[in-house]
């Protein structure tokens, strides 16, 4: 990490080809707590850890709506999410209030990666401290993004970003594939459960998670506490009848799930073969 | 970006196809040594009506060739029907030449929509807005563009049809009709358009409101064209013309009757 001589500006290059001070930017988004997103053929989930600084104050704020049709999640730097968040909001206005129809997601990412490339490449700017994980919908679907501080993009089916986000994305690639042909209830159960991977010893519960889903004819909404808590009880109720259920093996997409994962799967406690519909409390 | 072509372009680009004039149109009204004002106060070229109807498959646009100097038919093969993309078709009256910088900034457009080339497209209800926002807006700097827009597309099985005038009043409707035709073409439509009419059905109305044009409106010329879009593409037929009947009944002694005739 001893890399002093090339890293005070970032329009100075290191002799290894890199930028620094925009790698110490993403180091920024790994630090803040962590935000999380996957998405079905139909809908999209955004879940955050949040954290609050002291026990007095009140959760961070990391999930905003951008539009009806999209929303983000933040990892660090608040306030540079804030500003990002801001800007989207004004360039979904705009293009609404033109064309009268919403703006492509995929548009308004490649525009936010535009404007965090152009703070790599001026002496006196800096990059912006934050990583998005936006959710919308196009023409062609639900999407989920990635804006990172180098002013990269990418899509994803699921991921995690922020600290302790390893644990989620593990958690996350085990259950990838089941992801496209989920509903709704299970897509928001899987992406509690990748955020109880980043809590580690923490319960879960409404007061330091939040979640956020979009879907097609679905305007994007953050889930209330009341709400969310019932999706959280309902994961443990979940959790035993999936015990059951594993040993009978009557389900389809548990043996769907056998297929795919292998031999470790059945063993594993936490968040084991989540996937067949379970009774839910509402 | 697109959204910045919105209230008329501020465009660069733009600025260039117009020399010494962008398409903004002057940008102040005031200044301490006044230049005459270059507002438009009434259009050159002209161009008559515009027919469109919504039909089984699309939508059908039609118009005569006419660009009008006044009084004088001068030029007889003026394309007054335009595609835009590949889903929808433009039709204009009034003058030629904002016409033709409609038709440049919508290319525009469309070309830009195209390079992002992620499976999103605009559709003619989004460039029905956007027509809306640039006539509008230009209305607001008293510098109109002198046209009456038609647009028609179909996208995803929806057909559209709607017009523009040039003070930015826009509404969508299944027949439409500018200048001329409002009078002559749409009580036709009013009594004879349906649902759901083939093809053939929907040329044969077409082209008997074309033929009641060219009849009564002085500036219209036996010389027609006809656009198509459906969800195949689109198509603009070349120039046709119809069969006329002068001796129509009505035509024999045409004033007999009218006020301060003899």
């Amino acid at each position: 990490m001893f890399r002093n001589q090339y890293d005070t500006d970032v329009t100075t290059w290191s002799p290894a080809g890199r930028l620094h001070q925009v790698e110490y930017a993403m180091e920024a988004v790994k630090q803040g707590s962590a935000a999380i997103g996957l998405r079905s053929k139909t809908h999209v989930v955004l879940a955050t850890v949040n954290k609050a600084s002291s026990e007095l104050s009140a959760h961070q704020k990391k999930l905003f709506k951008i539009d009806n049709h999209i929303g983000i999640a933040m990892a660090g730097l608040t306030a540079d999410g804030r500003v990002l968040s801001r800007y989207m909001r004004s360039e979904c206005i705009n293009h609404h209030f033109v064309f009268e129809s919403p703006l492509p997601v995929g548009r308004l990412v490649v525009q936010v990666a535009d404007k965090a490339q152009v703070c790599t490449q001026r002496s006196w700017k800096r990059p912006y401290g934050v990583g998005l994980l936006v959710a919308g919908l196009d023409e062609t679907g639900p999407h989920l993004y990635q804006n990172c501080p180098s002013g990269n993009y990418s899509e994803y089916q699921a991921f995690a970003i922020g600290s302790r986000s390893q644990a989620a994305k593990t958690y996350l690639e085990r259950k990838f594939e089941t992801f496209m042909e989920c509903t709704k209830e299970e897509l928001i159960r899987h992406a509690l459960f990748a955020v109880k991977e980043s809590l580690q010893e923490e319960e879960l519960s409404s007061g330091n998670c939040g979640v956020a889903v979009v879907g097609i004819d679905e305007p994007f909404v953050v889930l209330d506490p009341k709400t969310l808590q019932s999706y959280i009880e309902s994961l443990e109720t979940g959790k035993e009848e999936q015990q059951t259920m594993e040993e009978t093996g009557t389900d389809d997409r548990q043996s769907l799930q056998v297929q795919h994962e292998g031999t470790g799967s059945r063993g594993i406690s936490v968040g084991a073969g989540d996937d067949s519909p379970t009774d839910m409390e509402t | 970006m697109a959204w910045a072509k919105e209230n008329g372009g501020n465009n660069k680009a733009a600025e260039l196809n117009y020399v010494d004039r962008s398409l903004d149109g002057p940008s102040h009204n005031f200044s301490l040594m006044p230049t005459p004002s270059k507002h438009t106060q009434y259009p050159y070229v002209t161009g008559s009506s515009v027919l469109g109807i919504k039909y089984k498959d699309g939508i059908l646009l039609a118009s005569d060739t006419a660009g009008c100097y006044g009084s004088t038919v001068r030029y007889k093969s003026v394309e007054r029907l335009k595609r835009i993309g590949d889903n929808t078709i433009l039709g204009a009256s009034g003058e030629i030449s904002d016409f033709q910088a409609i038709t440049n900034l919508l290319d525009e457009l469309i070309t830009e929509d195209w390079m992002w080339d992620d499976g999103n497209k605009l559709g003619p209800f989004e460039i029905h807005n956007y027509l809306n926002r640039v006539m509008y807006n230009r209305r607001n700097k008293f510098d109109p563009l002198w046209n009456s827009l038609v647009l028609g597309g179909i996208k995803k099985g929806k057909k559209y049809l709607g017009m523009v005038s040039m003070i930015g009043v826009h509404f969508q409707d299944n027949h439409v009709a500018t200048g001329f035709g409002n009078h002559l073409a749409r009580p036709i439509f009013r009594d004879e358009w349906k649902e759901d009419m083939t093809l053939e059905e929907g040329v044969k109305l077409l082209e008997k409101c074309l033929l009641v044009l060219f009849y009564r409106d002085r500036s219209a010329i036996n010389k027609f064209q006809m656009a198509n879009v459906t969800e195949g593409g689109i198509t603009i037929t070349e120039p046709f013309a119809l069969k006329v009947n002068w001796e129509l009944e009505a035509f024999r002694n045409p004033t007999k009757g009218a006020e301060g005739s003899w």
